[in-house]
Parts: C-alpha cells; sequence; structure tokens
C-alpha cells in the first residue's frame, strides 16, 4: 500500500525545484503525468537558444523502460521494425514499432548500453504493450522513467557548454554515440541524441544526482556563457517540425489507442520507410507491411511548405484552390530560421501519388475578426531544415 | 366518464419507457391515455419519500443510458430534468486500502498504478477496445431491430445498415466483437488486467440486474451496456437526476401533458381487449373498459402475454415463448436515511471517491462467491453492491446536513427457501447493513431508517416480474432482433394495433427510453403520421 495523493496532479519531477526558479511564466502544461513548461521565458528566446546558443530541457516525462537479459535484443529485434542486430554497444538507434496490422505503436530511441543491456525511451506509455510482446523471450522489462534523471542539452553551443563543464571527451563523440563518463564526482552518461535536429546531447544520471546535474549546467548559466536557457515544449514544437521529426499521438492516432478503423497510420504513411528493414528476421507487423509496400501508396504524411506567412492551424489541404478536400494540417509553425509556415500533413494520394497541386485553406483573426486566405502548398522531401554542425565529429565550438 | 369515448391511443404502464412513447405520440397529435396502476407515476424511475423529510430514488438510481436526444427532442430541461455527472468512485479492500476512481486522467493513472504499473498502461487499450464496441451498439440504441426473417425491403435495408456497421470494424475488431460478446466478463477483464481489485471494480458493471456470474459466458456484454451512457458526451459517465431518478418521469410526464396527453393512476389494467385479432381497448381492475385504436404494452413481455393478456387471443408460438422469456430476478435494493455522513476511514480526509459509486467486493472470487449463493436460493452472504450518496451534490433529498443512500445489491434470490418473509427480507438488509458498516465504523449510528427491497418487493410494487430491472436478461439470445421475441422485435405485438415498449423490447433497459421512442416510430409509421422521435445524434 502506497500513498497516494489525490489533491497533487503531477508528479514531481527531479528537477522540480531548479525548473520552477526558471519558469518566468506559470506555464505549464501536463506531459505523462509530470507538469512541463510550455514557455518558461518567452518563445523567441527559448527558439533560438535551440538554433542559436544553448537550451536545456527536462526529459523525465519521457518514458524509459530498461530491458535486460539473455534474450534482449532478439525481443527487441521482433518488436521494431529497423534491424538493431546491428547495433553496437554505445550506439543510439531511432526507431518505430507496430501491431500485428503494421500500424505504429509508437516511435522513440533505443539505446544499447552494453551487452544484453538496452534502454528504450518511447513518448507514450508501453509497459503494457512491452510485456505483451516479451511473451516466450527471456528478458526483465523495468520502467525506469520515474528513476533516472535526464536534460536535454541541443543548440550550436552546446558542445562548447559541456565541455567548460567539465565533460571530457565529446569531441570524439559521434550522431548517435553513448559516452560513459565522470564529472562532478557522480556518473554521468552523455548521448549525442536530440528531437532538434540541431548539435546536441541528452544527459543520463541517476535520480538522486538530478541536483549535481543541474548544477553542472546552471553554474554554468551563471558566468554569463554560452547562453543556457530552459525551454519549454513550445519551442520544441517548433524545431522538432523544422527538423521534420514526428510526434505519436499529435500527428497520428497511435495505433493501441485508436478506436476506429482506419485512424491508425503505417510508418509507411509517416514517411518512415528508411526504418522499416524487411531483411532482418520476423517483426511484429512485418507481413502486413511487406503487403502494405505491394500496394500503391493511399496517403502519406507530407511535409509542406506554404506560401505567406499565415500558419495553417487545423488547416484543410484542398487538391487543386478551392477544389476536393484531400487531408488535413496534423502540425504546424512559423519556421523564423527559414521565414516561412511550415506543415507536417496528413494527405490522400490519387494512384499512388500525392496530388499535384496542393492548397490550404487558413482562417486567421485580426483583432478578434475572422479572415480567410488560400496557400498553395509545396512539397518538402527530407527535413525542412538541417545544419552540418548536427554531424560534424568534433563539433564546431558555436 | 363516457364508456363511449375512443382513445388513438392507451399505455399501459407510466413507466419511463410507457411516458417516452406517450409523449412522442401526443406530440404526433394523437389522443393519448396513460394508465397506471400505482397511485403514483414513475414505475422503476421514481423519487418517493418514505421516510419524513427523505426523497429515495427507490428504484434505479443513476442516470447514463437515458437518450439524448430524447432529452432534446421533449425538451426535457424546460420539463425540469437535470442529470448532474458523479465524481468518483471506489472499490474498498479488505486490507484497509482502496482502489479509487478519479477524473483527472493523470491522477487516475497514478491510482492505477498504486496497484499495477502494467494496468495503468494496460488501460488504455481497454478503453480504446471498449470504446469500439460502445460506438458499435450505440448506433442501434435509436433504430428498430431489422427482422433477418423477412425480405421486405425496409428489413433488408435495415439489415444491411447492421452488416454495414459491423464491416466498418476491421476484420481482427470483428473477431475480437464476436469473442467480446460471448466472454465472461472475469476472462474478458484479465486479458488486459493482472491486479485484483482493479479486475473486481471493472467487473462490478457486468453483473448488476442479471442472473450471471462474473466467470459466466455473456456477462462481458453487459459490461457495455453499463459503459456506453453518457453524460454530455464523456461516454461512460454516470449522472444523478435532481430530485431523483423520479425527476426523469416527472419531466417526461409534464412533456406528455404539455402535449396534452393525460394520465390516469390507480388505474390497473387487467386485461388488453381483444376482438377478431385486434386490440380494442383495456380492462381495468374495477371493471372499467376503455376503448382505444391502439394499446401499447409497457409491461415486461412476460406480464404483458401471460397476464393482461389471454392465451386464446395469442399464436401458440408468443405463449411458449413469454414463457420462456429469461428475466431472473437477481437483485435488492435499500434506500437508507442518514443522519449524517457516513465515514470511510479508509479514504484520506476530504476524498472525492464518496462522490461517486461505493463498492466493497475487491476479488473476482469474492464477486463469484457471492453469485453461487444466489444460485443456491440464498442471498449473498458477502454481496457486491453498488451504493451512491447523491445528496453530497443533490440538495433537495434530505434536510441540510443529513443523506440518502443508495444500495444496489446483487445477488437476492426471487425465492429463498421456504419464500420470502418479512423477517427474511429484513436479514438480507442486515446482510448488507453489516458489510457497509465494516468498511464505515459510524454506520449504525448514523443509520435513521432504511427500506429493504427483495425481487418480491420489486414486482409486487413496481411490476417487474422477479423484479428483474432488465426486463429480460440481456443476454445474446434475448438482444437485438431476438428481444422480445424473435419476430416481435419491432414493437408489434401478435394482435394488430398492439404494441410493446417496454424495455422487454430492444435495446434493453436501464432508463434509456429508447424502447419507448423507438415503438413510437412505429406506431406512427403504422398510422401514416409524422415521425416525433428523434435520430441518433451519431458519434462521429
Amino acid at each position: 500500500m502506497s500513498d497516494h495523493n489525490y489533491l497533487s496532479t503531477h508528479e514531481p519531477s527531479p528537477f522540480d525545484s531548479g525548473i520552477r526558479a526558471q519558469s518566468q511564466t506559470e506555464n505549464w502544461t501536463g506531459w505523462n503525468g509530470y507538469l512541463s513548461p510550455r514557455i518558461a521565458d518567452t518563445l523567441a528566446s527559448e527558439y533560438f537558444a535551440i538554433r542559436s546558443s544553448c537550451s536545456v530541457m527536462d526529459l523525465t516525462p519521457m518514458e524509459k523502460y530498461r530491458i535486460t537479459g539473455p534474450d534482449a535484443t532478439a525481443f527487441l529485434n521482433r518488436l521494431v521494425t529497423r534491424d538493431l542486430t546491428k547495433l553496437r554497444v554505445g550506439r543510439v538507434a531511432y526507431v518505430v514499432w507496430c501491431n500485428d496490422e503494421g500500424k505504429v505503436i509508437d516511435d522513440g530511441t533505443v539505446f544499447h548500453l552494453a551487452e544484453n543491456d538496452y534502454r528504450l525511451c518511447a513518448q507514450h506509455h508501453q509497459l503494457d504493450w512491452l510485456l505483451l510482446s516479451s511473451i516466450g523471450f527471456d528478458v526483465s522489462i523495468q520502467k525506469e522513467t520515474h528513476d533516472i534523471a535526464a536534460l536535454s542539452v541541443q543548440g550550436p553551443t552546446s558542445f562548447s557548454a559541456l565541455s567548460a563543464a567539465g565533460i571530457k571527451g565529446l569531441e570524439t563523440l559521434k550522431p548517435f554515440g553513448i559516452l560513459n563518463t565522470n564529472v562532478n564526482g557522480f556518473e554521468l552518461t552523455v548521448s549525442r541524441t536530440g528531437f532538434t535536429g540541431d548539435l546536441g546531447y541528452e544527459l543520463w544520471a541517476e535520480r538522486a544526482r538530478a541536483d549535481d546535474l543541474w548544477n553542472t549546467l546552471f553554474t554554468l548559466k551563471d558566468t554569463g556563457l554560452f547562453d543556457i536557457r530552459l525551454i519549454g515544449l513550445d519551442a520544441l514544437e517548433m524545431v522538432r517540425i523544422e527538423a521534420g521529426f514526428i510526434m505519436p499521438g499529435w500527428d497520428f492516432n497511435t495505433a493501441e489507442s485508436t478506436i476506429r478503423a482506419d485512424h491508425d497510420r503505417s510508418p509507411f504513411e509517416l514517411g518512415l520507410d528508411w526504418i522499416v528493414n524487411f531483411d532482418k528476421p520476423y517483426f511484429t507487423g512485418k507481413s502486413a507491411l511487406l503487403a502494405e509496400k505491394a500496394r500503391p501508396a493511399t496517403r502519406r504524411l507530407l511535409k509542406l511548405t506554404l506560401e505567406g506567412n499565415k500558419p495553417p492551424v487545423g488547416s484543410f489541404i484542398f487538391h487543386g484552390k478551392k477544389g476536393k478536400q484531400t487531408g488535413a494540417v496534423m502540425a504546424q509553425t512559423w519556421s523564423p530560421i527559414l521565414k516561412r509556415c511550415l506543415a507536417l500533413a496528413d494527405v490522400d494520394f490519387i494512384d499512388g501519388h500525392p496530388p499535384n497541386d496542393l492548397w490550404a485553406e487558413i482562417y486567421y483573426q485580426k483583432e478578434l475578426k475572422w479572415h480567410v486566405k488560400w496557400a498553395r502548398c509545396e512539397i518538402v522531401e527530407g527535413q525542412f531544415w538541417s545544419h552540418p554542425r548536427r554531424r560534424a565529429t568534433p563539433p564546431m565550438p558555436f | 366518464m363516457t364508456i363511449t369515448k375512443n382513445y388513438d391511443a392507451i399505455i399501459i404502464g407510466a413507466g419511463h419507457n410507457g411516458l417516452t412513447n406517450a409523449a412522442f405520440l401526443a406530440k404526433a397529435g394523437l389522443d393519448v391515455l396513460v394508465l397506471e396502476k400505482n397511485a403514483h407515476i414513475g414505475g422503476a424511475t421514481v423519487s418517493r419519500e418514505l421516510y419524513d423529510g427523505w426523497k429515495y430514488s427507490n428504484c434505479s438510481y443513476v442516470c447514463s443510458l437515458f437518450r439524448p436526444e430524447i432529452y432534446q427532442a421533449l425538451d426535457l430541461g424546460r420539463h425540469g430534468l437535470e442529470v448532474v455527472p458523479l465524481q468518483g468512485g471506489v472499490t474498498f479492500k479488505q486490507n484497509g486500502d482502496y482502489f479509487g476512481s478519479y477524473h483527472h486522467h493523470d491522477i487516475q493513472r497514478r491510482e492505477i498504478a498504486r496497484h499495477s504499473q502494467r494496468d495503468a498502461d494496460a488501460v488504455v487499450r481497454f478503453n480504446a477496445d471498449l470504446m469500439k464496441w460502445c460506438r458499435l451498439i450505440r448506433g442501434f440504441l435509436l433504430r428498430t431491430p431489422p427482422d433477418p426473417g423477412t425480405f421486405r425491403p425496409r428489413d433488408a435495408m435495415e439489415f444491411a445498415y447492421l452488416l454495414k456497421k459491423f464491416y466498418e470494424l476491421s476484420e481482427s475488431q470483428l473477431y475480437e466483437f464476436i469473442r467480446f460478446f460471448t466472454m465472461s466478463i472475469a476472462e474478458y477483464l484479465e486479458e488486459y488486467f493482472e491486479s485484483d481489485v482493479i479486475l473486481a471494480h471493472y467487473s462490478g458493471g457486468s453483473i448488476i440486474g442479471t442472473g450471471l456470474g462474473v466467470y459466466s459466458p455473456g456477462t462481458a456484454y453487459v459490461l457495455l451496456h453499463h459503459a456506453m451512457g453518457d453524460v454530455d458526451g464523456s461516454i461512460g459517465s454516470w449522472g444523478f437526476a435532481r430530485g431523483g431518478m423520479g425527476s426523469v418521469s416527472k419531466a417526461l410526464a409534464s412533456a406528455f401533458c404539455a402535449h396534452g396527453g393525460s394520465i390516469r393512476t390507480d388505474a390497473e389494467v387487467t386485461n388488453i381487449n381483444v376482438s377478431n385479432q385486434r386490440a380494442t381497448g383495456v380492462t381495468l381492475k374495477n371493471g372499467e373498459t376503455l376503448r382505444a385504436k391502439i394499446v401499447v404494452s409497457n409491461l415486461d413481455a412476460k406480464r404483458t402475454f401471460l397476464n393482461v393478456m389471454h392465451s386464446e387471443d395469442l399464436p401458440g408460438d408468443v405463449v411458449k415463448r413469454a414463457k420462456n422469456f429469461k428475466i431472473r430476478g437477481s437483485s435488492g435494493k435499500l434506500n437508507i436515511a442518514l443522519d449524517a455522513m457516513p465515514e470511510f476511514p479508509a479514504l484520506p480526509p476530504g476524498s472525492p471517491l464518496t462522490l461517486g459509486h461505493l463498492h466493497f467486493s475487491d476479488t473476482l472470487e469474492r464477486l463469484e462467491r457471492a453469485y453461487d449463493d444466489w444460485k443456491e436460493d440464498r442471498w449473498s452472504s458477502d454481496p457486491y453492491t453498488d451504493t451512491v450518496i447523491p445528496t453530497q451534490f443533490d440538495p433537495t433529498m434530505a434536510p441540510p446536513g443529513k443523506h440518502m443512500m443508495s444500495v444496489f445489491v446483487q445477488y437476492c434470490p426471487v425465492e429463498p427457501e421456504g419464500g420470502w418473509t418479512d423477517a427474511k427480507r429484513d436479514a438480507f438488509g442486515k446482510t448488507v447493513l453489516d458489510q457497509l458498516a465494516e468498511y464505515s465504523p459510524n454506520f449504525y449510528d448514523v443509520l435513521l431508517h432504511a427500506e429493504i427491497r427483495t425481487p418480491r418487493e420489486l414486482e409486487a410494487e413496481v411490476g417487474l416480474t422477479e423484479g428483474n430491472i432488465f426486463q429480460g436478461e440481456l443476454t445474446l439470445d434475448q438482444l437485438l432482433f431476438n428481444r422480445p421475441f424473435p419476430g416481435y422485435a419491432q414493437y408489434r405485438g401478435p394482435v394488430k394495433n398492439m404494441y410493446m415498449c417496454s424495455s422487454s423490447t430492444h435495446p434493453g433497459g436501464g432508463v434509456m427510453g429508447a424502447p419507448g421512442a423507438n415503438a413510437a416510430r412505429e406506431i406512427l409509421r403504422d398510422l401514416n403520421k409524422s415521425d416525433t422521435t428523434p435520430e441518433d445524434f451519431g458519434d462521429d
């Protein structure tokens, strides 16, 4: 029998006091049972901390599972669509996993920490699905979401900032690599990973070391160097769209929570073909995905840029100006770095191809008066925005 | 009173379905009379003052399934109906712990995780799956079931609609749905959850009003019947009718009368008069004969065909099926006046959980044992109860600071060995009160009065055969086009001008109003009158 405080809506993060001290706006939102800032100070300063200096974000709410045991690799390889037998110790892979109908349950990252020892990070609660999927495998699955103190440190000065904080060895750490180190007397794991499409790192420590980890970064902030800033989820939303990263549960309905038939999505429909590997042995959803691959595409989550400067909030997408409705915007932002409206849109295909003339109908308000505008959309392949510093090893100092 | 008056329609029974039916007929311009055997209207949808200053929801006690389309079409809000959603809900454990229901998603998640981390995740899958079946079933509530045995174009179209709805499910969902309809609730829930108390908590809705146990096949569907209702679009939520369930029948009666209808109480119908295989009216207990162009029975199928109709007027098949109709009484009810709020020390101070349903069965095994007693014609020595205290937010039901408690009890036999006596009824009541007192030490101190109702009282007063709250078990053999009997699921009786609108017809019991509205639609169709009944709002 453990205590349950019905008056407290959210679980406190191990960084709670630090985050509260840095948050000016009291603009909070729930994220997996924790309270996260949407905006800590101003959206513009947080966005530009990511793109121009050094941003810090609490990763506590991100779901984390520790998967260990003799069958850990076999279990994970059956779970996800990507071939994980090639994932060496000390490396991280972006993965997606499906149900037997080949519809996406969630996405996340697999950290190969040691032989038969993995961490799986996920967007949504996955313990039920992982345990159901583990029947017949000799593995142990532990939820460690709350037991790990993790921070994401992203932006062009992140390498310099973390080095200045005393973390050694970052100059040789490649993208998707893991570094186990020791800083200020505590053990720290650093991975060169992130959700911003920029140079950046994720720092992982024991929960008991949360204050040490926080202070390592924020004493550095006090020196006035590197423009280290706590960011909220709103800035992250802007940069992840620029980077073309998807959010299960926002950009599409996850399979296990889908009620209406055909409201879930496959990896192909989300543009994740590159992580579906049919050469590896059976994985959950493989047969359905093979069958889907053989058929012409019926729809895709497309990356669109839109003319003009009005973000297409909740817009429908049409084939031809004022033509037939053919899709809907799932995520959108004004990109300050590209000076352009970007959108991820779920669009119906015709004979396996996207309609050739896509338009968005955009509603917006000026002084409480509603206006409507039509904006031509262009399909973008790959990321909307990327920078060589993301991949450079050693990274650039700023 | 002129014997010669010929009503357009007489409805037998002023329960919520009879009143709903009558209101839609009156709204279409018919001259309608509702006859009620009791001195009060409402049937099992009543609020009665049996203890000075207290109003009891004597029978039905919470509201969720009542169709919002009917509420809107009859403007029941203007006629005084107000349904306030419940908060909270709790299953107490024998070890002093509890499992609570919270409306805030994150608080609820942490409460589930307190009992099982895995179950906290599994509840997402459970809710999504249950909602699939809810969405499917809800679409049929305000529709007349097709008769698959005929080749009439309307039946063929309606059957095609039904099949289309089913085929909107994916292939795998279709298999799962068939499993769901035939499984026991225990087996079904065990595919999702591992915690004993969570299994018990979710399974309760599957046995309420049902002569089946948590391990009996078919009980999974009964859960759906309790989960498919909603309050203001929040599916699965339950509400209290302000002023008790009597407010539902009162508002319906008010709407009916506003459309020109009339109600006679203390007017028990003993016979539906039939001549040349046509219903011509009814005869009352006092010998009075009333004539009507059509007669609608809101009595359950057994009472309708075995009590107020004569076998000589009916096809043998109907009489036989009425006799075989499954309508087992399995429930009891206690209505309690309390001098103060009972204490539940297991809960933290100020806990909102008492605002909802209180349960005291924390394992599937205890639930199954409760059923075992019933099979042996005993009331459960450790019953499953569904307890609510609506006076926590309804000021109209008890004096300030005092409370009214409604305790629904599963299981209670139709006839204990040697038959019911008042002493046995009181002993049944004491079993229930003792169980409450185990969790609430001041319970007997605050207890002022308790009305104890076994199937004997429910049948005698309300007229529910065996006291069955659904007017017939909600098992697959008695649902959709098989309710109440194959060939008679479209509300038309076996003689001309005679109709059925009770919960014995599709879609069944639970204060939905849907049988009453559906029957009205068929009647108006036969009379070539414009349809006053509402269409389903649709979920999408």
